[in-house]
C-alpha cells in the first residue's frame, strides 16, 4: 500500500533520511520507533506529501506521494496546526472541508470519548486536551493509511487507554496504521511490526510477537540493543 | 490486563481465557467475544486477538462456527483435562520453587498437610 524507496532527505549537508526502504501492507500496526531525532518525523513527513524526498520516492498504491495521495492517507503531525480563535467545533468544520473521508459524527464521537466539548476554544485547551483533539480530528477520517506522528505525547496515563482503544479500532485488514513514538512500552501490545530507525536508516524490522516467541526479546530489548544508551528515554 | 512484553501475547491473552474456561467464567458452549472485540477487550493488536482463536481452536478448547462467531468447546472431556493440565502446571511450578530452596517433594507434601491441618484447627 505504501512504499518507501531508497528515500533520503537532506537539510542543506545534514541528512535526516538516508536510503530508507520500508513496505507497510494492509492489515498491521506497524510502530516506528526511534529516538528524538532518527528521522521518523521527516520520513512520515514525506510519506504524507507534505515535503519532497531528495533522492527516492514514497510510493502510494504505487504512484509517488502528492495532492492525490493525500485525500487517502490520515496523518497526525506532532505540531498544532490549528487556529488559536478556533472552537473545537470549527476545527471539525475545517477538516470536513478539506477531506471528503471526514465524518463530523464520527468526529463528535471522539471528542466526546476524549472529554472534549464543541464550544472548547483551542486557546484555552491544555497541551494534553490539544493532543488528544489532533488524535480525534485524525481518526475521523476513514483513511486507507493513518500515520500518527508520537500519538502518545502529552497524553496522561487515564487517557492513554482511551487513545489505544481509539487506535485499534482503526486498525483493519484493509488499512495500514503506522505509529511512531519513543515511548516504546505503549506500542508493545498494540504494534504486530516495528521498524527501528537509526541515524535516518532503517536498523530493523520485525514482526513483534515472532520475536518475542523465539527468543523471548520484547520491542523494548530490541529498542535498548540498537540504540544502547542514546535511546533511553523517559 | 497488564503484559509481560517478553513473552507472546498471544499466549498471555490465551492463558487468561483458559482459566476463564476451566473456572466456568466462560461455561461450555457459550459464545467468546469477536476477534476485533477480543482486540479492544485486551488492548491488543487484532492480528494478535486472532492468533489467540487460531491457537485455542488448535487445542480444542473453541470452535468457530461460519457466521456465528466463536465458541467454548462443549466437551466436558476436553475441559477436564485442561484443567488436569493446568493443575499439573502448577504443581510443578511449586515443586520447582520449593526445590530451590531445598525442599524435596515428599517434605513438601508434608507441608501442605501441615498447612491444611493449621487452616482447619
Amino acid at each position: 500500500m505504501l512504499e518507501s524507496r531508497s528515500v533520503t532527505k537532506k537539510f542543506g549537508s545534514k541528512v535526516a533520511v538516508e536510503q530508507l526502504s520500508l513496505v507497510l501492507e494492509p492489515g498491521h500496526v506497524y510502530a516506528m520507533l526511534g529516538p528524538n531525532g532518527s528521522g521518523k518525523t521527516t520520513w512520515m513527513k514525506m510519506a504524507a506529501g507534505l515535503i519532497k524526498p531528495t533522492e527516492g520516492a514514497v510510493l502510494f498504491k504505487g504512484s509517488p506521494v502528492g495532492i492525490e495521495s493525500r485525500k487517502h492517507i490520515a496523518y497526525m503531525s506532532t505540531e498544532p496546526y490549528f487556529y488559536s480563535w478556533m472552537t473545537v467545533k470549527d476545527v471539525g468544520r475545517y477538516y470536513r472541508d478539506f477531506f471528503e473521508d471526514f465524518s463530523y459524527d464520527d468526529y463528535k464521537g471522539l471528542i466526546k470519548r476524549m472529554e472534549l466539548t464543541e464550544e472548547m476554544r483551542i486557546r484555552t485547551l491544555s497541551s494534553g486536551m490539544m493532543a488528544k483533539l489532533k488524535i480525534a480530528v485524525t481518526l475521523a477520517r476513514d483513511s486507507e493509511v493513518y500515520m500518527l506522528d508520537e500519538p502518545f505525547n502529552g497524553i496522561d496515563l487515564l487517557a492513554r487507554d482511551e487513545i489505544r482503544e481509539s487506535i485499534l479500532e482503526h486498525a483493519a485488514e484493509n488499512k495500514v496504521l503506522l505509529l511512531s513514538s519513543h515511548l516504546v512500552e505503549e506500542m508493545e501490545a498494540i504494534a504486530d511490526r516495528a521498524v527501528f530507525i537509526k541515524n535516518g536508516r532503517k536498523a530493523d524490522e520485525c514482526d513483534v510477537e515472532d520475536m518475542r516467541n523465539a527468543k523471548g526479546v520484547s520491542m523494548a530489548d530490541r529498542y535498548r540493543e540498537i540504540y544502547g544508551h542514546e535511546g533511553v528515554q523517559a | 490486563m497488564k503484559f509481560d512484553p517478553n513473552r507472546p501475547i498471544w499466549l498471555q491473552v490465551m492463558g487468561d481465557i483458559r482459566t476463564d474456561i476451566v473456572t466456568g467464567d466462560k461455561p461450555p458452549g457459550s459464545k467468546l467475544p469477536g476477534g476485533r472485540d477480543l482486540a479492544l477487550i485486551y488492548g491488543i493488536n487484532p492480528n494478535t486477538a486472532a492468533r489467540v482463536y487460531q491457537e485455542l481452536e488448535k487445542e480444542g478448547l473453541c470452535e468457530t462456527r461460519r457466521g456465528l462467531g466463536t465458541f467454548v468447546t462443549e466437551d466436558g472431556e476436553r475441559i477436564a483435562a485442561l484443567r488436569a493440565e493446568m493443575a499439573g502446571e502448577a504443581v510443578r511450578e511449586f515443586l520447582g520453587r520449593m526445590s530451590r530452596l531445598g525442599i524435596a517433594p515428599a517434605e513438601a507434601a508434608e507441608m501442605i498437610r501441615n498447612e491444611e491441618e493449621n487452616d482447619h484447627a
